[in-house]
């Protein structure tokens, strides 16, 4: 089996790796170098011209207000987003793990926003922000949804985080569920049996058991609410005044309207960075408090 | 014992309470996708008084629904095909031929399952522009194979692994070509994983917005979620027929869903889990 790679051999392997080698290569590979290397060119798409100048692109991404504003809006909106997602669905998932009736229908039922790809579900949420609720504070009265949440930044904000979270939740569910299914009964039954009552087994024995399932849930919710793109599209349209602009979508609009490569491509590395740096430091901090069964 | 029952009866019903509230957000859609939008702009609660089958025709007719299904659906057909076919191959070739070069490329591939795609998709887009090489559905499939490679191959690398090799050995004994063995005795037993990865990709791609709107720039090329987008653009203000337009997208992934929700709840935990 250790056969050495001769001529012969080299046959297998175009014909079994030569395909997917070829793509992932061309797509992926070519791609980054390519990429780390534009960070450092002020490469102009119109005249094609373009000249090492070293750091200027990281420096100009550090010196642009909006783009750390947007930074900075962008990691509060992960922030809640991961939170109020995952706390739904752990619960979701708690209640929906016991082997009781119809819970198959209703995991069903709530997955099925995943079903909807960004751009819908963007455009679902904004008739429903922009027309259904405002409709609703007027006949009521309830000066909260008298205005659209969509004109105005800090409700912006929230619904962006309403919609998104309103999709993750069911994902999360199901990996949530197959952490709870992979606690031991005995466990639970030596718990209920020492007189534990039902807060306590929750803290002391399901979610010790279940980190691993915690930490990829967060990792997903994180990484997915980072690149957040066609939701933000839809929804807000980074408006009112771009002021509900997430990293990725500033990112698409300097790259390729104001066709400022380089900064935009600077500006990507950068959020990989820090979406890097923070999935890392979670998981090793979770991954502390994993116990054994 | 009936108190028990009766208690469980009772978090059963609030969890189905829970759900109509979670779900609302597509009941008013579909509800009110049947009004007209005066209608709905006076009483978007309420249900309908007659039904107007007039807002589909209009949204089939002005999103060109058709041709972005017709697109979409080659295009998901054809790259989940390949992604998984080439997949299966090249995790046969890592896991039976233990070459150098092939632990480098694996070790890459899966490195490169934590790169999001924001940092690609500048220099891809520059690299394949300069070559004249936008605007055609073979390369949104050629990207979409490079991209969907690495899961499927680490996938199918995991799976192989634990397939005996005695099955093989004996084939190659009388004489069957490694490419021969490969699609009649090893494909075969890949059918689990098959399953999977067809949930996930085919999720993926048909919902996928970003890539396409990068890459097709036509409007005849243009998959659903582009043609959502486009029609959202231009009819801001009619609401009935969009959210008529909205309810379709959605209706061919649900038909997928109601017969495999099995393997698709399946497929997302095995996905997310490994």
């Amino acid at each position: 089996m250790n056969k050495k790679l001769s001529l012969r051999n080299a046959g297998t392997f175009l014909v079994f790796g030569g395909p997917s080698i070829l793509a992932f290569t061309a797509v992926v590979i070519i791609p980054f170098i390519v990429g780390l290397y534009l960070t450092f060119t002020n490469w102009d798409v119109r005249t094609g011209d373009s000249s090492l100048i070293g750091f200027a692109n990281y420096v100009e991404v550090f010196r642009d207000k909006v783009f750390l504003n947007q930074l900075w809006f962008t990691l509060k909106y992960v922030f809640f987003t991961v939170v109020i997602a995952n706390l739904f669905a752990f619960f979701i998932a708690l209640a929906l793990s016991r082997g009781g009736k119809g819970e198959q229908w209703l995991r069903t039922g709530f997955f099925t926003p995943n079903l909807v790809g960004g751009i819908v579900l963007g455009y679902l949420w904004q008739t429903l922000f922009s027309q259904v609720l405002p409709y609703l504070g007027n006949k009521y009265g309830w000066s909260l949804f008298q205005t659209s949440w969509l004109t105005d930044t800090g409700t912006a904000f929230w619904a962006l985080i309403i919609a998104t979270a309103w999709q993750l939740v069911g994902y999360l569910m199901i990996i949530y569920i197959a952490g709870f299914t992979s606690v031991p009964g005995d466990v639970l039954e030596a718990a209920s049996i020492d007189g534990a009552g039902r807060a306590s087994v929750i803290r002391k024995i399901i979610l010790p058991l279940t980190v691993p399932a915690i930490v990829i849930c967060i990792f997903i919710s994180l990484s997915r609410s980072f690149l957040t793109y066609d939701i933000n599209l839809a929804l807000t349209k980074g408006g009112p005044f771009n002021s509900t602009e997430l990293a990725t979508y500033h990112i698409v609009q300097k790259a390729f309207l104001s066709n400022q490569y380089g900064v935009g491509q600077a500006e990507a590395v950068v959020l990989f960075a820090v979406v890097a740096v923070i999935a890392l430091t979670q998981s090793y901090l979770l991954k502390k408090l994993e116990v054994e069964s | 014992m009936t108190n028990q029952r009766i208690f469980a009866g009772f978090k059963t019903g609030l969890l189905y309470v829970l759900l109509l509230a979670f779900l609302t957000p597509f009941l008013l859609i579909i509800m009110n996708s049947f009004k007209s939008t005066q209608q709905f702009f006076e009483s978007p609660l309420s249900l309908p008084t007659s039904i107007h089958f007039g807002n589909y025709a209009s949204a089939f007719k002005n999103m060109d629904f058709l041709q972005g299904f017709m697109n979409s659906l080659i295009i998901t057909g054809v790259s989940v095909a390949i992604i998984i076919i080439f997949s299966a191959m090249t995790g046969y070739l890592f896991v039976r031929f233990k070459w150098k070069v092939n632990g480098v490329i694996f070790f890459l591939m899966l490195a490169s399952m934590a790169l999001p795609f924001q940092v690609l998709m500048i220099p891809m887009v520059m690299l394949y522009g300069n070559m004249g090489l936008l605007n055609t559905k073979l390369t949104l499939l050629f990207m979409y194979l490079g991209f969907g490679v690495p899961f499927g191959v680490f996938t199918f690398h995991g799976f192989i692994k634990g397939i005996p090799y005695e099955l093989e050995e004996s084939a190659f004994i009388e004489g069957s070509s490694t490419l021969r063995t490969f699609f009649s005795i090893v494909l075969p037993l890949l059918k689990p994983v098959f399953v999977t990865l067809l949930v996930l990709d085919v999720l993926w791609i048909w919902n996928d917005y970003l890539l396409p709107s990068l890459v097709l720039l036509s409007p005849d090329q243009k998959t659903l979620p582009l043609s959502t987008y486009t029609f959202f653009s231009s009819y801001s203000v009619d609401y009935a027929p969009l959210m008529a337009g909205l309810i379709m997208t959605i209706i061919p992934v649900l038909i997928i869903y109601l017969f495999l929700q099995k393997q698709i709840i399946k497929g997302i935990t095995e996905g997310a889990l490994k």
